[in-house]
């Protein structure tokens, strides 16, 4: 049985046909019995109680799971990390307060890399996630337990964040759609920062209309986060029936290059043909600063995340080692015990990054290469509506088959460049590979998440990817 | 000493009296209880992110405007990034490559009498840390967090002062202006306004200049003389033994009135600064600076020189008005009403009323009597109610609090007699009296008319018009 839209779901709830708290309760059991993916940190039994819409509104009483990077008034928020393992903040992240007053049910929150920082959710102090598709395999990072969660049913949709992929990649992994929105379209507030000025807050649910729903709720700006775009929203769900009639669409070579799956690729070149059958023109584009996004992606992300994560030094919450016995051992000892590996490698790449003598050489060229990154963008799209590729060159892979961290960042190959760019890019279900999921990227201008959302849904009013689910879910 | 050459740049933090803080809502209030005025964002929970505080920019750009400087349409806030318990994000949000406000002059007087003009680099927007508490609890050290983010301006001058002197005149003249400007209440107790030095030596008539050190955080003006002038001796002497000076931070100490190194360049942080990516550009409009134009006060030292080229005012009078904007402003009040007499006017203030303040050591603006009830009283000396005399004694009931002038004269009878009717029936009842006197007089005894002032206006009640009754005594005595 096709799994129920939140549209569908608003509807069984308003005629009665189910209660919220029946929603709550069938979410919370089945994460319960699907614990073996490992898609959560933290489960909300309070969910089933709270579970009273008093809302109209399509999402009231529909159940969906928080990043556990959201800080959640007295519910636990550890970023994976075991330097947060028992921070229970004071206060709601804006998409928290968001979605709870339309009356979308919590029921906890999904397990990630720490502080983001991954690309297979390996990296998470609570242990991997793993792929609903095939349990032996990642179900990428850092948004790895919402993707996971949304794809085997547990809940309608999931928030995640996306500062390099972490959105779209596993959303692509898990075969579900995720957008990322424009920078400074969701507000930041409460969101528990890695690289301030490439993180996003977005959605992951299993259709272009779903996110459209969720998307709605939580994008405009707040005046608690100085970086939140002060521009209107548009009217995402009405914009979705647009025609594809004439949309010009760009496919820059380089996102089909060397060490894209040959799966991969033609499941990619499929969807674009249905894109072509639904009026949508194929255009040619170049982006030639394409390869500077990596190597500035992990410079910049790096020289934030090491100022962003200084104060995790146990004076004030969080972890603390036991015993310090001088203020020097007890910063050193406290993020010596508490934070992953991955994480203090980013550290010191950042801290290096910045330091004296070396300013010029990495965090300055860095920002020169992502400004002719960002330029590359603005010259394609004065041809093009949106641009397009496979969402990750490969299909999702083995646990543990990554060892290399370089290799590891080259998984990131297509995403990057658009968080450096601040652009929105919408992560859509394109068919299978080797049996498991291919994800079609969709890049637009700033502040055009409507244009993607209704590319989206056209594709998926012609295709049934979007619909398939793997066996765990039944 | 002369073939030595000190060069001196202070480096002054001016808290700005902001209710709020630099970017989180908490009270800037000094004194409460420790972290009492902590928000999420000053205590740096995960998730939190500053906002800008709009009220510091209109006290930044006063500033500005106040020492002739630029004021950047765009500045950028930056990272300082450092480990310190009472430094809660590991950071410190400053501003480095753009700050606000840049190239700007104080004009300062020296104590003996010297013009200079020193240059300001630069005033940069900053967030003060909080405090660690040392002596707070046994074997453990407490943070108060109050303190953490209150907006600073950090005011810097070119190297370009040579006395430990001239240092402090360039100092206090700092003090004077941000609160003539009302940015900074300049309470240096409460560390609302303290200063780095940064001191180096060079042989006189040499261009380059030498090793400096820095004298961290010294927060009294006479300290500051102390610890420059203990520094560029210590500098000589290291010098002229053949020792050279290391570049360093070092400490004042008051008990000892010495310095002593904290920390040397070797072991310096490497801050790392780099643009703050929460904060975009801090942005200022032509309109934002007119608007602050147009409401800002005559300044110090334009005041000064009109009370002295306008008003006639002596330049010792015109400076001690002019030493900070309650006393001008309170000349100004006494002015207004009586526009002819400056001079009466700066004469109560630095007489009367700083006598008065000084004997209970109030300031002028906790005075108990106000500039419109002492404006009436020199107002009823010139249109001879009262006498001078009289007038320090009804002064001296109104800061006793018994009303004010008008009050006060016709409750105790005080008006003057001015009317020649009155006089004139006394002076005769007086000439009646002493026939004696009167001959002596008219046969050329000048001094008995004080003898005869006396006795009329002991018929008066002394309440006579002195002038007048002088006039008509004369008169009468001639006729």
């Amino acid at each position: 049985m096709a799994p129920r839209s939140i549209a569908q779901l608003a509807q069984d709830l308003r005629a009665r046909r189910v209660s919220a708290r029946e929603l709550a309760q069938q979410s919370l059991s089945m994460a319960r019995s699907l614990s073996g993916l490992n898609a959560f940190i933290t489960l909300d039994e309070s969910a089933i109680e709270k579970a009273i819409p008093k809302v109209d509104h399509v999402l009231a009483g529909i159940p969906f799971a928080h990043k556990d990077i959201f800080c959640t008034n007295g519910i636990r928020t550890t970023c994976a990390s075991r330097m947060l393992e028992h921070f229970v903040p004071p206060y709601d992240a804006t998409v928290v307060e968001k979605l709870a007053a339309f009356g979308a049910v919590s029921i906890g929150k999904t397990n990630m890399d720490e502080f983001a920082m991954g690309s297979s959710n390996e990296n998470s102090f609570f242990g991997p996630v793993k792929n609903p598709w095939d349990s032996t395999r990642v179900p990428g990072g850092s948004s790895g337990g919402s993707a996971a969660a949304v794809a085997a049913g547990i809940v309608a949709f999931a928030t995640g964040t996306d500062t390099g992929g972490s959105i779209r990649q596993p959303a692509a992994f898990c075969g579900v759609t995720g957008l990322k929105p424009s920078y400074g379209r969701v507000s930041r507030w409460g969101m528990i920062a890695f690289a301030s000025s490439l993180d996003c807050g977005g959605v992951i649910a299993r259709s272009a209309e779903d996110c459209a729903h969720v998307f709605a709720a939580m994008a405009g700006h707040d005046p608690r986060d100085a970086t939140s775009a002060d521009c209107g929203v548009d009217e995402y769900v009405a914009a979705l029936s647009t025609t594809l009639k004439g949309i010009r669409i760009g496919l820059a070579r380089n996102y089909f290059g060397a060490g894209v799956e040959d799966g991969v690729a033609s499941a990619v070149h499929e969807s674009l043909r249905e894109l072509e059958k639904l009026g949508a023109i194929l255009v040619d584009i170049d982006l030639p600063n394409a390869a500077l996004a990596i190597p500035a992606y992990y410079v910049i992300a790096p020289a934030e995340a090491s100022s962003n994560l200084a104060r995790y030094d146990g004076v004030r919450y969080g972890y603390r080692c036991a015993n310090p016995a001088s203020l020097d051992d007890l910063y050193t000892r406290s993020r010596t015990e508490a934070l992953g590996a991955e994480v203090k490698r980013r550290i010191l790449v950042g801290t290096y990054a910045l330091s004296a003598g070396y300013y010029d050489a990495f965090y300055l060229r860095a920002q020169k290469a992502r400004r002719l990154i960002a330029n590359d963008f603005a010259n394609a799209f004065k041809s093009v509506d949106l641009i397009a590729g496979p969402t990750t060159p490969t299909v999702a892979f083995k646990l543990g088959e990554k060892s290399d961290p370089l290799a590891m960042y080259a998984a990131d190959v297509n995403t990057v460049a658009v968080n450096l760019a601040g652009l929105p890019a919408i992560s859509l279900p394109a068919g299978f590979s080797q049996r498991l999921p291919v994800g079609l990227q969709l890049i637009a201008p700033m502040f055009a998440e409507a244009r993607l959302l209704n590319a989206g849904y056209q594709l998926q009013q012609s295709t049934d990817f979007h619909l398939r689910t793997p066996e765990v879910a039944a | 000493m002369s073939e030595w050459q000190p060069v001196i740049g202070l480096e002054i933090h001016a808290q700005l009296n902001t209710a709020s803080k630099l970017f989180s809502g908490a009270s800037t209030t000094y004194g409460a209880e420790p972290n009492t005025h902590a928000s999420a964002v000053d205590a740096a929970l995960p998730g939190t992110l500053p906002v800008p505080n709009r009220a510091v920019l209109e006290k930044a750009i006063r500033f500005g405007l106040a020492i002739d400087a630029t004021i950047a349409s765009k500045s950028i806030f930056a990272r300082k990034n450092y480990f310190y318990p009472d430094l809660p994000k590991g950071y410190q949000i400053s501003q480095y490559e753009l700050p606000i406000v840049s190239n700007g002059t104080l004009n300062v007087r020296t104590d003996d009498g010297r013009t200079i003009d020193v240059a300001v680099q630069r005033a940069h927007l900053e967030e003060d840390a909080g405090k660690s508490l040392h002596d707070a609890f046994d074997s453990a050290t407490g943070i108060d967090l109050n303190r953490a983010g209150t907006p600073l301006l950090e005011i810097v001058s070119a190297p370009v002062l040579h006395s430990a002197q001239d240092a402090v005149a360039y100092m206090r003249t700092m003090h004077t202006l941000v609160r003539w400007l009302g940015i900074c209440d300049g309470n240096m107790q409460e560390g609302s306004f303290r200063c780095d030095a940064n001191v180096s030596i060079r042989p006189a008539g040499a261009s380059r200049l030498g090793t400096r050190t820095e004298i961290k955080n010294v927060n009294s003006f006479r300290f500051v003389e102390k610890a420059i002038e203990y520094e560029i001796e210590r500098q000589i002497r290291a010098l002229e033994n053949g020792d050279t000076i290391v570049q360093e931070t070092r400490l004042y100490d008051a008990a000892h009135h010495r310095t002593r190194p904290m920390r040397s360049k070797e072991d310096a942080d490497d801050y790392r600064y780099f643009p703050d990516p929460d904060l975009p550009p801090l942005t200022v409009s032509m309109a934002d600076i007119d608007a602050v134009r147009d409401a800002m006060p005559e300044l110090p030292d334009a005041r000064r020189r009109r009370y002295v080229e306008q008003l006639g005012l002596p330049g010792i009078d015109a400076t001690q008005l002019c030493a900070d904007k309650t006393t001008s402003d309170y000349f100004e009040t006494l002015h207004a009403a009586n526009p002819a007499d400056a001079k009466t006017c700066a004469n109560w203030i630095l007489g009367e009323l700083a006598a008065a303040l000084n004997a209970e050591d109030l300031s002028i603006g906790q005075s108990r009597v106000s500039p419109p009830s002492l404006a009436t009283l020199i107002a009823r000396t010139r249109d001879g109610t009262i006498s001078n005399k009289t007038a320090k004694d009804v002064f001296a009931a109104m800061w006793a609090g018994d009303g004010d002038a008008d009050t006060i004269i016709a409750a105790r009878g005080l008006r003057e007699i001015s009317d020649d009717g009155a006089l004139t029936s006394a002076i005769e009842a007086v000439v009646a009296e002493f026939p004696g006197q009167v001959a002596e007089f008219r046969a050329g005894n000048d001094k008995l008319l004080q003898f005869f002032v006396g006795q009329s206006m002991k018929r008066l009640r002394g309440q006579g018009n002195p002038q007048r009754l002088n006039a008509l005594l004369r008169e009468k005595l001639n006729s």
